[in-house]
Formats: structure tokens, sequence, C-alpha cells
């Protein structure tokens, strides 16, 4: 490894990386979510016949992960490195070795292993099967095909890859604590995140208003609802994406028993799955677009 | 005659470790079975797999098929021709159907008849025209999990990347999705490259050059020597766990092993705790010294050479290390909190969402733990001991290192109750309520652990069957077959009665009175007994007792294991004697004609008697009956046997259906008694007597 990468330069690595395979660079996306998955630019346009590569850092918030700033690898939110491909291209685990040799990380000094884990996220009606990526023992990516979605089977299939920034820059940089990563010009993680990771840990466990909070949750379900009737895809998944936060901080708060808990994720996965429908449904309408956009292109390429 | 080698390699992304050799044995016989049809002699197949490959050298192929020749019957002579003896239809039909014509039909006769006849000459094909169709075989394959990729409809256990398929140095063509056979196969991912093979059998050495060790065998004996070395050179004892040694050997192509350390403060951890980290999480072999002491260090293998193992064995060392200082956390954080705020906690937890919660769980348990401590004998002493154990023995479920580490439930129980200054008995009846956790696994050592295992199990069998979630086919997620195994094999390592209706009742007049779990109609409960007598079956076909023998005492529809284990013994032992045939056919006798008689447990009336051999059975009777509480199984069935001149006495002096009814009533009541007597031999008429 010539020279450790800072967190900024490993994520303009990856971007530039994953651009010159095709992927499109977006940007996170401004609703709260626990993981990259849940972002539109992954849930909704991993369902209906249309391609779609892409690839972004999702701050990822788990406020039952949250611990005051404490732990030296546990935040209440971490960032993911999100890549989607679909159709899943077939060099695909070729494409994520090779963003690890860009990365400083060359294989053969190194033990990389591809280890079985089915990936599952019940409460967006999702399931896939992949591995955990392991560097030196570490894990370091998640690696899935998915299968089903919103509680649809997909086809073509997404392959996605999901990079632990932390734990990747943890080992990159030679830390023992995620609070003493460069993020760049020299700023160290945790005097950008400390104080946020403290502040709401507090918030989340102590303070958050429950009765607030379950209010916010039916009344963001009940629109949701009245959304996706409307066809408003969008809007409508935004409103999930709070109810599931919502449902995180009733959650971390230990607000939700553990029976209530199956029956809010019930009606998570409802609304997940009738989103989905929704959102393909829409893009009939418009007639797929992406996907003419595709055969245009692969007929240019033909003549 | 020449014969040939047909390699075949299925190239995959990384598969899991535990298809893999399930895996490659069903390729094996698939190609067994097809060679086969396909009239292909071979003289072996031999098998290697990897992580990322499946694959088969057949060696000894014949150089075509066997020649056949078949005779293929068709319609009768007189449907084949009509009245002016020209073939019909139906024999142009036929000839058509085997692929000729009327003019290759030959007459025959079958049993005096005559039909047409149609003799098949097939022409074997050479072997090269047939090899194609293995993709049958490719496609048929099944595995625990499937999965899509790209835009096919196609499932597999993981993308297909390349096939090998080479005739000794020829390519037998064909096609799966996009991917075309050849002679390319795939080296180490990262220390090889893509080779052409020339011939077949250049596989394994081919491979070998490129990194990968093909034969799974020789692989698993490289990681066996490696780790013996390290083993050797440090003067440790490396126990290699089977399960542990098959996964490793199947996550890797090239196996290097290496030696890590953790610092020594992190063996104040508990060994459970310590070895869960290690193996179960990190795949790695834990070290101990000649005396089985944990000691800091542990044996990983990386799936390359030995080229920069530092930084491998720096890497695995500061993941093990967070896990650890992770441990280290949960443990004291636990221990800053008393029992009795977890078991508070349970409240919390829920069992089942239709059942209740995990406390609720508890309270119930203790409740059928003591009824059956004071049905087995325990000492006042004991069922103290149990009584605690019964009200805190799922508290460590909510201990924050059963929460990262599930597998530690009933361990970190016992170490917690330990700590916590709990009897040591009340502390390994926690651990031991789990058990058996598998058909064959071990059962509570301990007396109280062994009622506490029983009392948990019988709970949730009964909460289950109460809403409605009964075991149905292959359809048991919540293991209720196991739970009653596992009770089974408890009751019979203790030689514990178990009358299960009695108990059944005892327990459900203790969730009414106790009013416990309200929302279920546990006194509706229909099927318990033959769920249990299905276990019962299922003990005894591991014993070797003929089918006859377990039929009859199973039959028993009061259900008590110990009773049938008893019977199914003495029935047994007799089976061979010379005794056996005329007692059980005198039972046999009492059984079908007792089956007659309506009104159960009716007085037998002597002033009804007619002869002296009525009195005789009913004195003899008498006595049995009283006498009958009192006497083991083996002893009942001597006294029946005894009984046997007697009721036979009684049958040839006796019409048992007289035409008097109050006289024939009486008759069957007699019988019906020595019915109830044998009834724990079942139903002895079903028995084979020879």
């Amino acid at each position: 490894m010539a020279k450790k990468l800072d967190i900024q330069d490993m994520i303009s690595t990856l971007q530039h990386f994953w651009a010159s395979k095709g992927c499109m660079l977006m940007e996170a996306y401004d609703v709260e979510k626990g993981a990259g998955t849940m972002s539109p630019y992954t849930f909704l346009r991993a369902v209906g016949p249309e391609p779609w590569n892409a690839a972004y850092v999702e701050p990822s918030r788990r406020p039952a992960d949250g611990r005051y700033g404490e732990n030296p690898n546990r935040l209440y939110q971490h960032h993911q490195f999100q890549v989607v491909m679909k159709p899943s291209p077939k060099e695909i685990q070729e494409y994520y070795l090779d963003s690890l040799r860009a990365l400083g990380i060359e294989p053969l000094e190194h033990d990389i292993r591809f280890v079985e884990d089915n990936w599952e996220n019940p409460s967006m009606g999702c399931a896939g099967v992949g591995w955990e990526v392991w560097l030196d023992g570490m894990e370091v990516s998640q690696f899935t095909y998915f299968q089903v979605v919103g509680g649809l089977n997909v086809s073509p299939v997404t392959s996605e890859l999901t990079y632990g920034i932390e734990r990747l820059a943890s080992y990159i940089q030679d830390v023992n604590s995620v609070f003493d990563l460069e993020w760049g010009d020299g700023v160290l993680y945790g005097d950008i995140f400390k104080e946020p990771e403290y502040e709401h840990s507090k918030y989340a466990f102590e303070e958050s208003d429950q009765d607030m909070l379950l209010k916010f949750f039916n009344d963001y379900e009940k629109e949701a609802h009245r959304l996706i009737k409307l066809g408003l895809v969008h809007p409508a998944y935004d409103y999930i994406l709070k109810c599931s936060h919502t449902f995180n901080l009733l959650d971390a708060r230990g607000a939700v028993s553990v029976t209530e808990r199956a029956g809010y994720l019930a009606r998570i996965r409802k609304m997940a799955h009738l989103v989905a429908k929704a959102f393909v449904a829409e893009r009939e309408k418009r007639g797929f677009p992406l996907l003419k956009h595709a055969q245009e292109n692969a007929a240019k390429e033909v003549e | 005659m020449t014969t040939h080698n047909y390699l075949l390699e299925i190239g995959l992304e990384d598969m899991p470790a535990h298809v893999v050799v399930p895996s490659v044995r069903q390729l094996h016989d698939r190609m067994a079975a097809f060679l086969k049809d396909n009239r292909l002699a071979f003289a072996d197949i031999k098998e290697y797999a990897t992580p990322r490959r499946l694959a088969l050298l057949v060696s000894g192929l014949a150089d075509k098929q066997t020649d056949e020749s078949t005779e293929n019957r068709g319609p009768a002579m007189k449907i084949a021709k009509d009245a002016d003896g020209n073939w019909t239809k139906a024999a142009q039909g036929f000839a058509r159907g085997q692929g000729g014509t009327v003019d290759d039909l030959e007459e025959r006769d079958v049993k005096g008849t005559p039909y047409v006849f149609y003799q098949k000459n097939i022409i074997g094909q050479p072997v090269a025209d047939v090899l194609p169709k293995v993709t049958e075989i490719i496609e048929a394959m099944t595995f625990p999990t499937r999965m899509h990729w790209s835009h096919y409809d196609f499932e597999y256990i993981r993308p297909i990347h390349w096939f090998v398929s080479l005739l000794d140095d020829k390519i037998v063509p064909f096609k799966v999705l996009d991917v075309e056979a050849g002679r390319t196969t795939q080296g180490h991912r990262f220390l090889g490259h893509a080779v052409d093979l020339q011939t077949a059998t250049d596989y394994e050495d081919a491979l070998a050059d490129q990194f990968v060790i093909v034969d799974e065998q020789k692989r698993g004996d490289v990681i066996k020597a490696q780790v013996k070395q390290i083993a050797d050179e440090h003067g440790w004892r490396i126990v290699l766990n089977r399960d542990l040694f098959e996964e490793v050997t199947n996550l890797v192509e090239y196996p290097t092993a290496f030696a890590g350390q953790f610092d020594k403060k992190y063996l104040e951890l508990p060994d459970a705790v310590l070895i869960t980290s290690m193996r179960d999480n990190q795949r790695y072999f834990y070290v101990t010294d000649h005396d089985g002491q944990l000691l800091p260090d542990f044996v990983a293998v990386r799936n390359g050479n030995r080229e920069y193992l530092e930084n491998v064995v720096k890497g695995n060392e500061k993941v093990l290390v967070a896990r650890l200082e992770d441990a280290v956390f949960f443990y004291e954080e636990d221990q800053q909190h008393s029992i009795a705020d977890y078991v508070e906690k349970l409240k919390t937890v829920m069992f089942h969402d239709k059942i209740g919660s995990m406390y609720e769980k508890m309270q119930r348990v203790a409740g059928i733990a003591r009824y059956l401590g004071k049905r087995f004998d325990l000492s006042e002493a004991e069922l103290a001991d149990l009584d605690r154990a019964a009200h805190i023995y799922k508290f460590d479920l909510v201990t924050s290192m059963v929460g990262e580490f599930p597998e530690l439930q009933g361990t970190m129980g016992e170490i917690y109750a330990n700590l916590a200054g709990e009897k040591e008995d009340v502390a390994k009846a926690i651990r031991e309520h789990y058990m058996p956790t598998s058909a064959d696994g071990k059962l509570p050592a301990s007396k109280i652990g062994s009622v506490l295992a029983i009392a948990d199990k019988m709970d949730t069998i009964m909460t289950f069957f109460g809403a409605g979630m009964v075991p149905s086919g292959s359809n048991d997620p919540y293991a209720l077959r196991r739970q009653a195994y596992g009770i089974i094999r408890i009751l019979q390592d203790h030689k514990w009665h178990f009358p299960l209706l009695r108990i059944q009742a005892a327990i459900v007049s203790q969730f009414q009175e106790k009013n416990q779990v309200p929302h279920l109609h546990l006194d509706k409960v229909k099927g318990l007994n033959d769920f249990f007598v299905d276990r019962v079956k299922q003990f005894f076909s591991t014993k070797d007792t003929r089918h006859d023998i377990v039929d009859a005492v199973t039959a028993n529809q009061d259900v008590d294991p110990e009773d049938m284990f008893a019977a199914a013994n003495v029935l047994t032992d007799q089976v061979d004697k010379e005794s056996f045939k005329p007692t059980v056919e005198a039972l046999t006798r009492v059984l079908h004609l007792a089956r007659k008689s309506k009104d159960a447990g009716a007085q037998v009336d002597p002033s009804l008697f007619q002869n002296p051999s009525e009195q005789k059975l009913h004195d003899a009777v008498e006595t049995l009956q009283a006498d009958a509480p009192q006497l083991s199984i083996a002893e009942l069935y001597q006294r029946l046997q005894d009984l046997r001149p007697i009721i036979n006495e009684y049958f040839e002096e006796n019409m048992v259906m007289d035409k008097d009814p109050k006289i024939r009533d009486n008759r069957l009541h007699q019988l019906a008694q020595i019915r109830d007597i044998a009834k724990f031999f079942g139903n002895l008429d079903g028995l084979i007597v020879k």
C-alpha cells in the first residue's frame, strides 16, 4: 500500500472505479434510512424490467446500534458505499476485486474469501443470495444477488455490493477506532461525528417522544397508503422510509414489545409491497423508458 | 477395445462450503445413471470439488454404446389385419410408432394367440455423439438454495462461468445459457490463471500448477498436515472439529494454515465464549495445551500461499481482538444486573405471539416441573432447587452476551447463575434444560436438569398444540417432534413413568386453575397421544425391536413410554419360547371376544355362573387384579401365562355368546377384565406367532 487513503479519497476512488464500469454516480437520498438498499435508487430500481447501474454513498441510520460515541466500532450512523448493477454483469465478482485493487488492496497480499451469507430484509420484503466478503477475516462488504424485492420476484436480477466504509477504512488506515479515521484534509472522523453520535444516541435511547413517534408512524403510514392509491409512487415511498425510521426509533427506545414488533414490520412490508407494484405499473405506463434506452444503445452498437 | 477418459467440470462463483461435497456426490450419481441409461460402459468416476468447481473424471469409458435389440409387441393379428388380410390402421399406426413400416412387422404367437411384433435393433452410437446430452444432468442438479442471475429464468446454486468437457483431447461441445463447453479451466483466483487442458487426464496436475488442489480429500490432508506441523512446533494440542474442518476445506482452493494470537487477558472470558468467537464466527481452530487449557492462540487457513502471510495474520488477529473486546464488554456489562432484573425483562420477550411471553412460560413450567418432580420422587431439597431453576431458567436470553452469541443460550445461563451465587445444581439445570438438542444429542446429566428439560418441552408442545400449531408432514418449524423425542429419551434414561393422559390432564387443570393460557383451548387438544406414540415408535426403531412387537405395545391407548419399553422387552424375551404361542392365542381369543363387551368396567355377577370353570376363572382374575398394581410387567406376563389353562378350560366349558343376554354379558365382562389387565401388551393379536 503506497499511501494510506483517507475516507474521501476512498470514496472518490470507488466512484471513479464504478463510473468506469458504467454506473451512474448518484447522491445520497435525503430521507433517513437504515441501509443503502432502502434508497429508491436500489429498492425501486431493482423491481421491473428496466436496467439500472448506479453507485452512491448512503449514510445509514440504525438507532439501536448507537453507543454514545463510546464504542470503537458501533455507530448510530455509518456510511455505506452502494453499487447496484442490473442485470447482474457476468464479471461482477471480478469488478469487485478490481475495486479493492483500486483502493490499494492487492488480493495476493491478503486473504479474500466469499463466505455464504443469504441476505434478508423482512420489513421491506427483500431477500437475496450472496456472500459476505472477508478481507483477512474481516467482513468488509456484502455481496447480494436480489431474488425478491418488495415481495416481488425480480427479473432481471440486480447485483448489489455494499462496502462498509468505516470498516474498510479502519483496515486501510490501520486504526482501532473509527473515530481515529482520517476523513479528509487531516480532519478526523471523531471530530465530525463524535458529537452527533452522542446526541443521537441520547435522543434515541432517552429523549425521544414515544407518543409523538407513534402518532408520526400512524400518520406516515396513512399518507403512504393514500399516495400509493393516487399512483404517486415516490412521495409514497418517502413516507414508507419515514415509517421505517420512526419504527427504528421506537424500537431503540424499547417502546415496541416483541409482539408489536412483528405487527409493525408486517405493516411496513405491506406498504413496501404495494409501492413496488405501483412503481412497476407507473413505469409501464411510461413504456419502461430505460429499457428502450438500453435497446437503442444496443442497436447502435450492432450498427 | 479402446476406452476413453471424459472430464466434465462446472465452473461457478463461490458455492457455500457445505454444498460443495454433497453436490459433487450428486453429480457423480447423476453421471453414473446417465451413462447407464445411455448404455455407455465405464470403469470409474472420480470426483473433484472446490468452492468454485464441481468436476468428474470418467475413466474406462466405452468407445460406443452397447447395441440393443428389443422386440415390441403390437396388436393381436385379428386386429392387425382385416378380413381380407390387409394391414389395418391399427397395425400401420403401431409400425409408424416404432419407426418402421408394416413391412417390418412379424407375426408371433403369445400363449397361442398370434400378435404382430416389431424387432428394433439399435446400433450403439459413438460416445462423442452421446455425451453432449450431459447438459441433462447439469440442469437436473438440485441444491438447498438456488438463485437467479442476470436476465435468466434458470436457477442454480451460483452463476455458472465455464464448462470443461473433454473426451480425451477432444472437446465434447454443449451449451447451457450463454456458456459453451470447452477446454479452458480457471486457476486459483489470485495465484493462478486460465489454462487450456490438452487432455482430460491432465486435469488434476494442470490445476495443481495453477494453485488449485481439486481433490477435496487431498486438500483436507494438506490442511491436516499443516495444522499438525504448527501444533508440533509449538507443543499445542488442536482438535480438528469435524464440521469446521469440512467447512474450511471447502472455503479454499489452495490452503495455507497459519497461527495467530491474542492477548492473554481475554482468557478470563469463559471458554465457551472464546471458542464460539474463534470457531463459529471466524472459522478458526482453537488451541489448547496438553491438559486441555485454552491458550491465547488460534490456527486459521488462508486461501493462498505463504506470500505476505504476515498481513493475513495481523488482519485476522485484529478482527478477533475486536470481537473479544466486545465480548469482554458484554461479560462485564451482563454482570452489572441481577438475575431478577433479567427475569423481569422476560415479561417483554415473546415465547410465541400466539402463546405469550417467556416470563409466562417460566411460570407455567415451574408448575409442571413441580408436579413432575413429585411424580418422579425427587427429594424436598431437589424440589426446592428445581423450583428455583424453573423460575429463572430463561434469564440469559436477555443478556447482551446471548444477544450477540445466541448459540450460547443455556451455557451463559449456567455461567452467570454460578457467578450470581446460585446453587451449582440450579445453574447446571439451566444449561441442561435445552438438552437433547438433536435426535442423538447428549441428555441432561442431572435429575433436576432432566425434569426441567421435560417440563419445558412439555409446555412447548402442549401450548403449540393448543394454539393450533401442530406439525404436519415435513412441516415442523418449531421442532416439536424433536422435543417430544427428547422427552422420551430422558424418560427412558431415568426409567421414569409418564402416563401421558394423566399428565396432560394435570397440566391442563394447572393452566386452568391459574388461568395461565386462557386464550388457548388446551382441553380440546387432540392428537397428542398419537404424536407421542409416533415418537416412541421412532425410539424403538433405533433398538432393533421387532415391528410386530412395537405395533402391539404402542397400541395401548394409555400411553406410558416406560410401560411400552418394558412390555416390549418382555415380549422380546418371550417370543421364541414354546409357551408363547399358546399364551398369546388364549389371550387373543379373550381380546377378540372382549371387544363385544359394551359397558367397560362392569362388574361380574357370580350368581349368573353356570358351571365351576366360570368361578375358577373369576377367582383367578380377582386375585390377579388385586396383585396387578404391585407387579412388574414381566411378572404380569408370567401371571397371565399361568392363567392360560384356566382360560382354556373356561372356553371349553362355556359358550360365551350364550342365548341368554344376561349370561352372555356377564361372560363378556369377565373377559373384559382380563383384557384390561393385559392392556400393557396392547394389540397382542397383531403379533406374528410361529
